[in-house]
């Protein structure tokens, strides 16, 4: 669930120069185009510009999140992947393979195999059952019958929905739908995990309810994550990586911290600048090197903490606490005066220096 | 002045009425006068029509057939081979269903020949007992749904059989059993073909259009040219019959399905086949099933109809009672074939709706519990018929089978009920009768047939240019233009009289009483639910009681145009006003309206273009009403349309005058759907 694995693996999904572009000519134009989309001037032809040059990796075991206000592109891409709409130009590859090369049956194997979804408006089958529902990508696949449900079954105890088995999706709350859409996307044990704003349609509290088990069932099942949401918040709190894209352009893909810190664009500036920053950011970014001069409490926190998890602790201290990396070994130090200024001294005034 | 006229719409339709008028009154009455009427110019149309159909039977692609009669090779054309194909295939169906229902010989002999038959006289499938086929319902019933549903279809059968219409129900069954599922595979296939291709359906949109308003009539004229005439060619015109609504609600069923559901659906790695099967149909099914309803409504509704080429049942009967005026018989008659469409709607929706439970552990005998019983119901009944056959040694065995019209009859009763009625109201309804038909018809008749053919193209285009611009003036006029240059100019003011006064005393009905019904939720269920029992009845059906009353008379077509068109325009404003939002209710609560200011301010204005569409149904139905009154008298387009099935050179006539009477449809079809359409996006319903 880190970052570090990018160094390890070869990419599960792999982007290069992602188009996608609605219209009747699109393929003419992005062909004169030459690599250059002007989205502009795309519209004046009649020519929608969907994504527009999406170029990046997803490493195993990674959760990337897709973030971008409706229209920007993000479900777009999202479907260019799996291929429920085919890209206009460039190159998707899913372990290796360009899945733009698949013919039809390829690509149903591929399905099959390694990729379940999860939908903002649920998209169960309603004339299923929840069993049935979940089932449903097993039995597209061959599976007998017997197996599939009783398969389906442990998929119902996964998400804790176990006596609603004969119920019908309209006889459900939207958070139990959601359940079950999250069953039936992992009935198949996929490898790659794609959620179009899974909690979207859901009211606040029952969505931060799924986002605790989101995280949960990732923590157990480590899969390999694409996440599409327009809640900035939402992808802070899940996100390994942030891609936020605008009018179908990759604004800035990074890590919550360094989008936070380093917003790359104004646009990325305006959504981080109400984001509190204890919230986001680890003790590691407000620590500093260690001093042996300097005396140390006997507290020792860890350097990936949260601020706002730690942030009592080094306030009461008197002294300055030790932060440790995962080996137990002592990194760094934080000063309790730099904790109150990332609380209390404004986000984006931080060089005024204003102290309460 | 100019600008005002293109501020108000209305005052541009009070200068159209004007100028109308005005033509009515000045433009004379002479023959030749082509202001008056227009030339026949079509006048050959017919007999081209003929010619063609002649030269495609009897002329085109000769093939060499060999004929085992005079056993060598003949010159036969292809068409008719294909199509003596396609009768036999499902003259074939029918009599396997019907023989294995009511017994005989005519399926062996299929499989053997006559020779066999005769020479083996044990060779014969005996039918099976009354008591074991309604047994049989009611174990279906009760396993698709429910102790209710066993129930009535138990009664349905009990029923038929004890008021003697055995025979011809079950003949009438195995008709609708084979031209039903016939009729719902080729509209899932159509839909389903539209769906996916924009250019079907771009083809197929005109071709329902035309299908589904045309009267029933002009289908059998061309069937029974092409097919010949007995069960399979009633089978067939039912089959075109009931056809487009399946393709139309298939089609809008899997446009309706969400595209996430689809997408749900190609993720979880379904092919093309299994995502039609599997997700989409399934999904839309709601939409679909209530094709399947139309569908076996359709078909039932065509059993009389189809009677007049030849299919045998329940329809011929119910027309020879009417003829010879038996009321009371023809109600029992035309309460089968009702209970009948009800049974199969309720079977085939229970069917569909059907779940499975995976955790029930069930042993041989559970699982297979339905079987047992229905051997159970089977020997119990046989050894039933055999009791009988001890018990009635003289006469018929009632417990095999109670022959044609020797079971309870009720038709004295109503026959004496009608009496009385006479008796009583003689003078009463007489006198209304006399009053309606000179007072009122007759004026309006002859006004309409006055009506000079400049002013009614210019009253029927100018409606169409102000309602939906150039587009719809041309379309309007086409459609007038066809009719006109026909030699049946007249025949069609006949028919538009008879259908402008229905649908302005049925839209009037169902307005008034879906508004009133619609002002209390249970009263408007309660309207619903008597929407969906009319419906119910084949439309035949409301032609008894009217001629009971009122006779051969004018009265009659229009009281039963009325009362089967009212329904539509009722459900359509039921529902058009229940669908004003909750939050435009307490909006103008808030801003302190009475009930009635709301209905005339908000609710009328909103529920406006739903009216509409129950108006352009209510068209539809009179229409086929009109036409299906040519049976108890009417000097109409349907009366020539119904002597053209008699007439040996029908083919031309009767579709001609098929589109005739399509093309009144579609052109006010025309003007209301733009208007409504228009009002709709006006005011963001859609």
């Amino acid at each position: 669930m880190s970052s570090e694995a990018s160094n390890s693996n070869d990419p599960v999904i792999r982007c290069e120069n992602v188009f996608k572009i609605f219209g009747d000519n699109a393929k003419r134009m992005m062909k004169e185009s030459g690599g250059e989309v002007d989205a502009a001037k795309f519209q004046e032809q009649g020519c929608i510009v969907g994504v527009n040059n999406a170029s990046f990796d997803v490493h195993p075991g990674e959760l990337l999140i897709i973030m971008g206000l409706s229209g920007s592109g993000k479900s777009t891409l999202l479907r260019c992947i799996s291929r429920l709409t085919d890209a206009t130009a460039g190159k998707i590859f899913i372990e290796g393979e360009d899945i733009l090369k698949m013919n039809n049956k390829q690509l149903i194997q591929l399905r099959r195999s390694k990729m379940g979804m999860v939908f903002q408006s649920f998209a169960l089958l309603p004339h299923k059952t929840v069993l049935e529902n979940i089932a449903f990508p097993l039995q597209v696949k061959g599976v007998s019958t017997d197996d599939s449900i009783k398969r389906a079954g442990e998929m119902m105890e996964l998400v804790s929905l176990s006596g609603r088995e004969n119920y019908f999706p309209r006889e459900l709350s939207g958070g139990q739908q959601q359940r079950v859409g999250i069953a039936r996307s992992l009935a198949i044990e996929p490898d790659i995990w794609f959620l179009d704003e899974p909690f979207s349609a859901l009211d606040p509290l029952i969505r931060k309810e799924m986002q605790d088990e989101f995280l949960r069932l990732q923590g157990v099942l480590s899969k390999t994550i694409l996440f599409v949401t327009h809640d900035f918040d939402e992808a802070l709190r899940l996100a390994d990586r942030i891609a936020i894209m605008k009018d179908g352009i990759i604004e800035q893909l990074d890590t919550p911290a360094n989008i936070v810190l380093n917003p790359a664009t104004e646009y990325v500036r305006k959504f981080t600048e109400e984001v509190p920053r204890e919230k986001v950011l680890k003790i590691e970014t407000v620590m500093d090197p260690v001093n042996p001069a300097d005396p140390v409490s006997d507290i020792k926190v860890s350097k990936d903490a949260i601020i706002e998890s730690v942030a009592e602790v080094v306030l009461n201290s008197s002294k300055p606490v030790s932060v440790i990396d995962s080996t137990g070994a002592i990194v760094g130090a934080v000063h309790a005066s730099k904790v109150v200024h990332l609380l209390f001294g404004g986000h984006s005034k931080e060089t005024s220096g204003q102290l309460s | 002045m100019m600008e005002l006229l293109r501020e108000h719409k209305y005052l541009q339709f009070m200068l159209l009425i004007a100028v109308f008028l005005l033509m009515c009154m000045f433009v004379p009455a002479t023959d030749g006068s082509w202001l008056w009427r227009l030339p026949p110019l079509f006048k050959q149309l017919p007999l081209m029509i003929n010619n063609s159909v002649d030269f495609l039977m009897f002329e085109w692609w000769l093939v060499d057939v060999y004929d085992p009669d005079i056993e060598e090779y003949e010159k036969q054309p292809v068409m008719r081979q294909v199509t003596r194909g396609i009768s036999g295939f499902i003259l074939f169906l029918i009599e396997f269903v019907r023989e294995l229902i009511l017994g005989g010989v005519k399926t062996i002999v299929t499989f053997t020949s006559w020779d066999w038959a005769t020479e083996n006289p044990w060779a014969r499938w005996p039918g099976l007992p009354w008591t074991v086929v309604a047994g049989g319902a009611a174990i279906l019933g009760y396993r698709l749904s429910g102790i209710g549903l066993a129930l009535f279809a138990g009664f349905t059968f009990v029923y038929i059989a004890i008021f003697g219409q055995w025979e011809p129900s079950m003949q009438t069954l195995s008709f609708v059993l084979i031209a039903a599922p016939m009729a719902i595979l080729i509209g899932l296939a159509l839909g389903v073909c539209a769906y996916k291709s924009k250019t079907v359906e771009t083809i197929l949109n005109p071709l329902l259009n035309i299908a589904q308003i045309m009267p029933h009539f002009s289908y059998l004229i061309p069937v029974m040219v092409f097919f010949g005439i007995g069960d399979h060619a009633g089978a067939i015109a039912t089959i075109i019959f009931a056809t487009p609504p399946m393709v139309r609600l298939t089609l809008l069923g899997l446009k309706k399905v969400s595209p996430e559901v689809a997408e749900a659906g190609r993720m979880a790695g379904c092919t093309d086949r299994q995502l039609m099967r599997r997700v989409l149909i399934p999904t839309a099914r709601r939409d679909i099933l209530i094709g399947v309803n139309q569908v076996i409504m359709q078909c039932l509704a065509m059993v009389v109809i189809a009677s007049l080429i030849g299919a045998k049942g329940l329809g011929n009967d119910l027309l020879i009672a009417l003829n010879r005026l038996r009321i009371g018989l023809a109600l029992e008659i035309g309460v089968c074939i009702v209970l009948i469409a009800i049974v199969l709607d309720r079977l085939s929706l229970a069917w569909a709706n059907k779940q499975t439970d995976y955790f029930a552990d069930q042993s041989f005998k559970q699982r297979h519990k339905h079987s047992i019983w229905f051997m159970g119901v089977f020997l119990a009944g046989v050894v039933l018929a055999w009791i009988g056959s001890l018990v009635f040694k003289e006469g018929f065995n009632y417990l095999y089978l109670i022959p044609h019209n020797k079971g309870l009859t009720t038709g004295p009763f109503w026959q004496a009920g009608v009496d009385w009625l006479w008796d009583t109201f003689f003078y009463t309804l007489k006198g209304f009768n006399e009053w309606f038909i000179v007072d009122v018809l007759i004026p309006v008749k002859t006004a309409f047939l006055a009506m000079p053919v400049v002013a009614t193209f210019t009253l029927a285009m100018g409606t169409g240019f102000i309602v939906g611009g150039i587009r719809s003036a041309l379309i309007v006029g086409g459609y007038l233009l066809f009719i006109a240059l026909t030699e049946w100019w007249d025949r069609a003011l006949i028919t538009s009289y008879l259908m402008t006064m229905a649908v302005l005393i049925s839209g009037l009905i169902g307005i008034v009483a879906g508004t009133l019904c619609a002002q209390h939720p249970r009263a408007a269920r309660w309207l619903l639910v008597w929407c969906d029992t009319f419906q119910t009845f084949p439309s035949f059906i409301y032609l008894i009681p009217v001629m009971m009353l009122f006779g051969v008379t004018d009265t009659s077509v229009l009281i039963a145009i009325v009362v089967y068109a009212t329904i539509p325009a009722a459900r359509y404003t039921v529902v058009g006003l229940q669908s004003v939002p909750e939050q435009l209710h307490d909006a103008g609560s808030m801003a302190g309206v009475n009930r009635f200011q709301r209905y005339l301010s908000i609710e009328l204005p909103m529920s406006f273009p739903h009216m509409a569409l129950g108006i352009n149904q209510t068209v539809v139905f009179a229409l086929a009403m009109v036409i299906i009154g040519a049976l108890i008298g009417t000097d109409d387009l349907g009366q020539l349309i119904l002597g053209a099935i008699s007439e040996k050179q029908g083919v031309g006539n009767g579709l001609v005058l098929g589109f005739c009477v399509a093309f009144i449809g579609l052109a006010i079809d025309q003007i209301l759907r733009t208007w409504a359409n228009q009002r709709k996006a006006a005011l963001g319903l859609e």
